[in-house]
């Protein structure tokens, strides 16, 4: 199949065989887990359990009884030390279960469940109950995308395999590694959404995961598996963004303010299509997760398996995980749109897709010059804005101008401020822009 | 790629040029090319210091404006004029408007219109190259224009013709316009759209009436084309921001230069048509901002 793109993008340095080369690192339980009662979009959950209880690995530790929401689980068994508001990697300090590890408990063994054939609507529920969550960073929750609204049909499903961001490479192990699993859960996402036609993409960069579904999907007893097109799309950032997926592999462009749904496609990451298998056919909850651990201080970079909740520190220290070089900054998520942290206390969650820790090579200081208007930001958006001219408004404080630019359009990519010779922080200055028209329409 | 990058390139890209109009002109190019950048530098030095700024010369940028204001004066130019142009182009092409990005016009064109109005005279007197004999030359428009005579299109590749600087060697230059596209320094838009331009319109022009026009590729070696298009057409500051928008600019500069060459009263209209499109470029930019993502046609 010919590679699809989308308009714009950049071709950052991947650096993705740092952690690639290495094998797929077992986990290590933790002595202590943070556990936020808000790792999704959506309500927060309340906590359904009190300082000193004794939970179990898998128990619901927080629910809500909104629509938009995903239920916690614990992801040890061991004593809840305390309830209170610990430190989150996107959203400061929120309400937090912590709790002491029982070492003396191994981890838990999820066999098969066995169940077969099983309607949509159970699906959608154990979905529901198991906590799952976009994998793909976003986390938003699984059940509620999945459900179609009255009227709405999907026409295209695309499961996400981009994994755009440099260094980050927990999909591609996801996809070589578990690729039957991977599988399993892409089946029971068409099940539910029963879509015209179901794609697969991966970046041209990952072609042993290509090979690796061409094989199970070629292999497969189902009519509708078979059909699957797997898709090669250009190895470009942000290829894995959902309006960018829809463009490269149906030319279709998601409208301002809309979402693919409203052009009848759904996408779902491979992370998510995994988890939704090991929910259904082991009865597993979203306790663990595969993070890319990368940057270049490490001296044993690679992906782990990570039950959630575990805090940065202590992954270093279980694995005992050196430094090589001094990191000047700690980055959870990838480099372009993830979380700089503070300090180390920090909970890895269901939606953290890895851990960087760069050096001064990479994260280098940069001093803001005067835009020369060379309109690199220009030629590399993804979704045609002009950052130059938005943010020449934003420092005048003309809002009007600002939203005539679409600045509501933009997803705050990075591509834009990866590319300026000028090293302006234009993804602050378009935030800022975006802060101020929210403020002037309440 | 960072600024200092981007600037460094263009001074890497104008080494060629440089060579060339030291083979041709000798002393006085070193000389025009010295003081030139002398007087950008200390102007902007002393201008961002008056003003309580850092001066930031590590940017490069004022060197750049030196070299490139050198390239478009002709050889015998007496050197305080150069100075005063140096000078100009930085306190009334750059720094008043706010400075490095601010600008509307390219600030060593602006320095030349202004040295051209002030000393008629003294930037129309050419200088024949190596032997820097100053009496009897003309530039090839000039001849084209007053005379109706083409120099050879080979001799004005190499550059062995009377001219500014920069002006005489289209093979210099060009090998400059190789390397800043390769090194994504300038966008390959403007100087083409600006070239094909030029050549179409003399080319329509020459076949209508070979008499009265000029033929399409003496026009496209003779005179600051070159230089135009490859260094101040292409320079960020005073250019569109649009893919489009830079074709556009192209192609405006290119009527414009073939329209004061062959009816304004100069026989060179690079200079101006490049100034007129620095106007523009506003009201370019918002013309051809692109279409919304997600919004179709008619929308």
């Amino acid at each position: 199949m010919k590679t699809r793109t989308f308009p714009g993008g950049i071709h950052p340095r991947y650096n993705k065989e740092i952690s690639i080369r290495e094998p797929l690192r077992d986990m290590v339980l933790p002595k202590e887990v943070i556990i936020p009662l808000s790792q999704h979009i959506g309500a927060p959950n309340k906590p359904l359990v009190g300082k000193g209880d004794y939970v179990m690995e898998g128990q619901v530790l927080g629910k809500s009884d909104s629509y938009v929401s995903s239920p916690v689980h614990s992801s040890v068994c061991g004593t809840v030390a305390e309830i209170a508001k610990k430190f989150h990697p996107a959203l400061g300090f929120t309400m937090s279960v912590v709790i002491e590890t029982d070492k003396s408990k191994s981890p838990g063994v999820y066999n098969e469940t066995g169940a077969h054939d099983l309607a949509p609507d159970v699906v959608i529920g154990r979905i529901k109950d198991s906590g799952i969550v976009g994998m793909g960073g976003a986390a938003f929750p699984t059940h509620v995308k999945l459900t179609i609204p009255d009227g709405k049909k999907i026409k295209t499903l695309i499961i996400n395999g981009a994994e755009c961001e440099p260094f980050l490479t927990c999909d591609h192990t996801l996809m070589v590694r578990k690729t039957a699993e991977v599988g399993k859960g892409i089946e029971l996402i068409m099940d539910i959404v029963r879509p015209e036609e179901t794609y697969i993409a991966v970046e041209d960069n990952k072609k042993a995961a290509f090979f690796a579904f061409q094989k199970a999907i070629s292999f497969s007893k189902r009519r509708a598996i078979r059909d699957i097109h797997l898709v090669i799309v250009k190895t470009k950032y942000p290829q894995g963004g959902e309006k960018q997926l829809v463009k490269a592999i149906t030319g279709i462009e998601v409208p301002p303010g809309k979402l693919p749904l409203d052009v009848g496609c759904l996408i779902q990451n491979v992370g998510t299509a995994y988890a939704i298998s090991e929910a259904i056919y082991r009865g597993k909850p979203l306790i663990e997760r595969i993070v890319t651990i990368s940057g270049d201080c490490l001296d044993k970079p690679g992906n782990y398996v990570v039950r959630v909740g575990t805090t940065i520190r202590e992954m270093l220290e279980c694995h005992g995980i050196e430094f090589k070089k001094e990191p000047k900054k700690v980055v959870v998520g990838g480099p372009m749109m993830g979380f700089a942290q503070p300090q180390l206390e920090v909970p890895i969650l269901k939606n953290t897709s890895g851990i960087l820790f760069l050096s001064d090579d990479i994260a280098e200081d940069r001093k803001e010059g005067n835009c020369l208007k060379c309109a690199k930001c220009v030629d590399v958006c993804p979704l045609r804005l002009s950052p130059t001219e938005i943010i020449r408004n934003v420092r005048v404080k003309k809002w009007d101008a600002v939203e005539k630019l679409y600045v509501s359009d933009c997803m705050e990519c990075g591509a834009c401020a990866y590319s300026c010779p000028s090293r302006i922080p234009l993804v602050q200055y378009i935030k800022e822009g975006k802060m101020a028209l929210e403020k002037r329409k309440r | 790629m960072d600024t200092r990058f981007m600037m460094k390139g263009v001074i890497k890209a104008l080494v060629p040029a440089i060579i060339a109009s030291l083979y041709f002109f000798q002393i006085k190019a070193i000389s025009v090319i010295l003081i030139s950048v002398a007087g950008c530098v200390i102007t902007e030095y002393l201008f961002r210091r008056l003003q309580g700024r850092e001066a930031r010369l590590g940017d490069y940028s004022a060197i750049v404006t030196g070299l490139l204001l050198a390239m478009i004066l002709p050889p015998a130019i007496p050197l305080w004029m150069v100075f005063l142009g140096g000078a100009f182009a930085i306190a009334m092409g750059k720094e008043i408007f706010g400075g490095l990005g601010h600008n509307i016009f390219n600030p060593a064109l602006l320095a030349r219109a202004f040295l051209m109005a002030a000393f008629p005279i003294a930037l129309t007197t050419w200088t024949a190259p190596v032997t820097l004999d100053a009496m009897t030359t003309a530039t090839p428009l000039g001849l084209a224009k007053f005379n109706h005579v083409f120099t050879s299109p080979a001799i004005m590749f190499v550059g062995n013709v009377g001219g500014s600087l920069g002006e005489t060697s289209a093979a210099a230059l060009l090998i400059g316009f190789i390397y800043l596209v390769w090194k994504k320094i300038i966008d390959y838009r403007i100087s083409v759209a600006y070239a094909i331009t030029l050549v179409c319109f003399s080319w329509i022009t020459y076949a209508i009436s070979p008499e009265k026009f000029y033929p399409p590729i003496f026009c496209l070696f003779a005179g600051g084309f070159f230089i135009g298009a490859i260094f101040m057409a292409t320079d960020p500051v005073t250019t569109p921001v649009t893919k489009n928008g830079r074709w556009v600019f192209g192609i405006g500069c290119g009527l414009i230069t073939m329209t004061i060459r062959i009816w304004g009263g100069l026989p060179e209209g690079v200079m101006y048509s490049i100034l007129f499109m620095n106007a523009a470029t506003p009201l370019i930019n918002r013309v051809t901002r692109p279409r919304r993502y997600g919004v179709l046609r008619g929308q």
